[in-house]
């Protein structure tokens, strides 16, 4: 098993791709923490724990759940606005839920509005813009995923987190496979059951995002 | 794709950026007679564009999307140049390809849907510059002709390199002076519509962008013969207000006064006899469903 483990930057201007560092993907009813293999009941625990802590904890849904391509599509996107209802009701003052939407992938230049939308082309201009300093991905083509992945892991120190529908993402913090919506849903039931568990970092969430 | 499923998720409709909302509601994805009158009424498939202040090219590329007969069928390929920082704001599939590069990409792309989507109509269309077009990507754009691929080639002609500061290309004329190229040109303007209709192209048009309706017309009739028969190539001129020193609002006439009958730019057209054959089929069908939507009016007002 690598030594190498997958952290919040900012880890450098091209950091490797974890799988290039030894990071094994994992099995169905598996996650991984850190690029760890380990249970999903426990990387549930642990994402509920880092939205919580987080200071602006976010959720970035992509194309595949932004629009309804399909009823599973639009189902999935009810469990992610079921998801950011949960976490605004479950954090305490001063944190700040978001919900940003990635639309599509062009890289939108000259430039993009970060307040209101996601690039995976730069996507650290949004996590700087925001201060975001957790974050979840859901419904991103894996290309692209794994490409803001390294960017934010490169260039920031948000935390990150792949809700993943295929076999998840070596790049991420914390990745789940599979995911479906009785996962987000079940996700959501995580944070509720740990709200007033955890402490925010408040304090040290201004140095926390690199800019 | 059709427009049916091109849908915001309710649950996430309120977080979307406020130019996909229009998007879904006001675009003209889907609708038959679709053209430039269009806009000013319906969201346009170019957001904001980062081309200098009045480029003749964002005149251009408003019209061309504005005329595009199936637009959520299509997907457009481009390459390196001014055309290449439109891209990433324009609403309809497209791909980069490396400089010069454009055609040969066009034409696995199009050979790889026609096997994908058998039932569907898809079309392609490259769109680059004169460089891409005629210096650097001379030789995949004249064997796709040679090979008879069925797609469009458009060729946004400014006669000279103009994101790189002004270096001479192919299709600048004779004798003209760039920032980069202080000797003059010293050989003739390359003909490349001429060398189209002779390397198999069913319709070549040369002409600027001065008039929406013309850009329309050439746009349709293009799209429509790649689909059915064979390659077609339109030469537009969209001239560099920078490189040539004129100011933003001199774009316009300058097309003008390089469209007069003795002019580069003057309207040339060629159509090959299966393309004229096809037009006619075209506007035949047209006159019909004109004459029938005009019927079905009378009547719902009777």
């Amino acid at each position: 098993m690598s030594d190498y483990r997958v952290l919040p930057g900012p880890e450098h201007f091209l950091p490797p791709a974890a799988a290039s560092m030894g990071i094994c993907l994992p099995n169905p009813g598996e996650a991984h923490i850190n690029g760890v293999i380990a249970p999903e009941e426990k990387a549930y625990e642990e994402a509920a724990r880092q939205f919580l802590m987080a200071k602006v904890p976010t959720i970035f849904p992509g194309p595949l759940v932004l629009w309804a391509w399909n009823e599973k599509a639009a189902k999935k996107a009810t469990a992610v606005r079921h998801l950011f209802n949960t976490l605004v009701e479950c954090v305490q003052p001063g944190q700040k839920p978001m919900l940003i939407p990635m639309p599509d992938y062009r890289p939108k230049y000259p430039k993009i509005n970060p307040e209101v939308e996601i690039n995976p082309n730069h996507p650290n201009l949004t996590i700087w813009h925001n201060r975001i300093d957790c974050c979840m991905f859901i419904g991103v083509h894996c290309h692209q995923a794994n490409l803001s992945l390294k960017i934010i892991r490169g260039g920031t120190s948000c935390y990150t987190i792949a809700m993943c529908a295929q076999a998840g993402h070596e790049d991420a913090m914390l990745s789940f496979r599979d995911a479906s919506v009785e996962k987000i849903m079940k996700l959501a039931d995580t944070v509720k059951r740990l709200k007033g568990t955890v402490q925010p970092r408040l304090a040290s969430a201004k140095n926390g995002v690199s800019s | 794709m059709s427009k049916e499923r091109i849908q915001i998720s309710e649950d996430l409709y309120d977080i979307m950026p406020p130019d996909y909302q229009d998007l879904v509601k006001s675009a003209t994805y889907g609708k038959e007679d679709r053209g430039w009158k269009d806009i000013g009424t319906s969201k346009e498939l170019i957001e904001q564009h980062s081309l200098c202040a009045g480029c003749p090219e964002s005149m251009a590329f408003r019209y061309i999307l504005a005329s595009l007969p199936n637009p959520e069928d299509t997907v457009m390929v481009g390459s390196t140049g001014c055309t290449s920082l439109v891209f990433p704001m324009v609403a309809v599939h497209n791909i980069h390809s490396l400089f010069g590069n454009q055609n040969a990409i066009a034409s696995g792309l199009k050979r790889a849907l026609s096997v994908r989507f058998p039932g569907r109509v898809k079309d392609v269309v490259v769109l680059a510059g004169d460089g891409a077009t005629v210096d650097i990507g001379l030789d995949m754009t004249l064997q796709a002709w040679f090979r008879q691929e069925k797609f469009t080639t458009i060729c946004f002609d400014n006669e000279l390199y103009a994101n790189t500061g002004g270096q001479e290309s192919g299709l600048m004329q004779k004798g003209f002076v760039a920032k980069m190229a202080p000797v003059g040109k010293l050989f003739d303007k390359v003909r490349l519509p001429e060398i189209a209709r002779e390397s198999g192209c069913h319709y070549v048009i040369n002409c600027t962008v001065s008039k929406p309706s013309l850009v329309e017309k050439v746009i349709r009739n293009a799209v429509h013969i790649a689909r059915e028969i064979g390659p077609t190539y339109l030469q537009l001129y969209t001239p560099c207000i920078l490189e040539i020193g004129k100011n933003s609002m001199e774009g316009l006439q300058e097309m003008r006064d390089s469209e007069k009958p003795t002019e580069r730019f003057a309207y040339k057209e060629y159509i090959s006899e299966p393309a004229k054959q096809l037009l006619a089929e075209l506007a035949a069908k047209d006159k019909e469903r004109k004459a029938a939507a005009k019927q079905l009016a009378g009547q719902a007002s009777a």
